[in-house]
């Protein structure tokens, strides 16, 4: 077995340079790497690219790192829940990407598939579409994408083993088995980290090939953004 | 009488057929699922990961593990399944998914669909709008027939930026149902509770087409 285990989210993202790549799973505040997270904004690196769906709260996810000014171009697909974000783009601090939410999950699906490119429908006929390569297909029209990849991928699992292997929970597997994929150095962060042989091999979402280093973090706050319950 | 949110979701909710996934966009679409009848059987598909949406939690069984694409929990239901946002895409994009409920913020005569971005106002993003419309089979709008200030939004032309063009198939707004033709034109196919053929024209900035008597909706 190759032992891939670090002590805590500070260790594992000490090596994180200014100006790097990252990946950051996620959907809404649903499933994101939120030890990781704080260790960056005490760490404190900066001019950081970071390809998330969306970027957090104000006051939490990727929210804390806009606060610190720690993000220099955000890749997403919906970022419509934090007012500082919608700020800092609308004065010129921030550089923003907006995709498809399709075809920004194939992306990096491809990246980490050693898929440089492919067609998808997504956006033909819109702004999406500027710059980019048409090509008709039995008839209908398809942009031609490409690939995506990072030099860190952060992910959040539910379950993890010692050799990397991952099981996700509910819609908290989102964005994470493709970003463990297209980071060089990818980084999972777990709830409860067991010894290898203890997660059954038929179950495994993520294969601790994508894995170069595992963690158990700790007190997750899992905040929830549209609390809603049935109606008495 | 003019229809409310509740009326538009009701009257949707008829268009639902047996055995079909439907994907139901934020806001007035996410309304049609409490109006579906007991006996027609569909499944729904979020795209951040769930197919087979159940229904809100108990306050105990609040899980932050298990929400749909407007971030709100929800519960699975016997037979749901749980997967990627790749996966996801691929049900949407490979046609997997029977029938698409969204809003908009205009459609224009050809189909062409606008409801994500404001420029220099709004910049949220496209979410998933964009993957959706480009693949769906059937689209179904759901929309106020005019803005706050009184404009149509049933127009010959979108003036924002556009979601994807030549998509959408019918439009259920607070004064009518309207079918999109192939060749261009809103076809009226049924007026709001007490709302007349001419009001409908006078709000419609795009071409009307009008054949006929126009039934009212049927709604309870």
């Amino acid at each position: 077995m190759i032992n891939k285990v670090v002590n805590n989210a500070e260790e594992a993202i000490a090596d994180i340079p200014d100006n790097a790549t990252l990946m950051l799973g996620g959907f809404g505040l649903c499933g994101i790497p939120e030890n990781c997270i704080s260790a960056l904004v005490k760490k404190g690196v900066t001019g950081l690219t970071c390809i998330s769906n969306n970027a957090g709260v104000d006051d939490f996810g990727i929210g804390l790192m806009l606060q610190t000014r720690q993000v220099k171009k955000m890749i997403s697909s919906y970022v419509g829940e934090n007012a500082e974000f919608e700020r800092q783009l609308l004065s010129g601090e921030l550089e923003v990407d907006l995709i498809p939410q399709g075809t920004l999950a194939e992306r990096i699906r491809a990246g980490g598939a050693g898929i440089p490119a492919f067609f998808t429908p997504a956006g033909y006929g819109t702004e999406v579409a500027e710059g980019k390569e048409v090509r008709e297909f039995d008839g209908k029209h398809y942009l031609l994408e490409s690939w995506l990849r990072a030099d860190f991928a952060l992910v959040k699992a539910w379950k993890g083993d010692k050799a990397g292997n991952l099981v996700f929970k509910g819609t908290a597997r989102n964005f994470n088995p493709m970003m463990a994929t297209a980071g060089k150095i990818t980084i999972a962060e777990v709830e409860e980290l067991v010894e290898v042989g203890e997660l059954d091999p038929n179950q495994i979402h993520t294969s601790g090939i994508f894995v170069q280093r595992i963690f158990e973090g700790k007190n997750y706050e899992k905040r929830i953004e549209q609390r809603t319950t049935k109606i008495k | 009488m003019s229809l409310d949110k509740i009326g538009i979701a009701k009257r949707i909710a008829q268009e639902v057929q047996d055995g079909t996934y439907i994907n139901l966009g934020i806001g007035i679409p996410t309304l049609v699922a409490n109006f579906i009848p007991d006996n027609i059987n569909v499944v729904l598909q979020s795209e951040n990961g769930l197919l087979g949406i159940g229904p809100f939690p108990e306050e105990e069984e609040v899980d932050a593990d298990l929400i749909n694409a407007g971030k709100q929990t929800v519960t699975t239901m016997a037979g749901s399944s749980l997967f990627s946002s790749a996966e996801s895409f691929a049900m949407i994009r490979g046609g997997h998914v029977d029938l698409t409920i969204l809003g908009a913020m205009e459609v224009s005569e050809n189909g062409d669909i606008a409801n994500w971005k404001i420029p220099g106002k709004m910049v949220k993003g496209m979410g998933g709008a964009m993957d959706l419309v480009a693949s769906a089979e059937n689209i179904i709008v759901a929309m106020q027939h005019c803005s706050r200030s009184g404009d149509s939004k049933l127009l010959k032309e979108c003036t924002l930026p556009i979601t994807g063009i030549r998509c959408v198939k019918k439009i259920v707004t607070d004064l009518a149902v309207m079918d999109v033709l192939p060749e261009g034109g809103f076809k009226l196919i049924e007026r709001a509770p007490g709302v007349s053929v001419e009001e409908i024209e006078a709000a419609t900035e795009g071409k009307l087409i009008i054949e006929g008597e126009i039934p009212e909706m049927q709604i309870d």
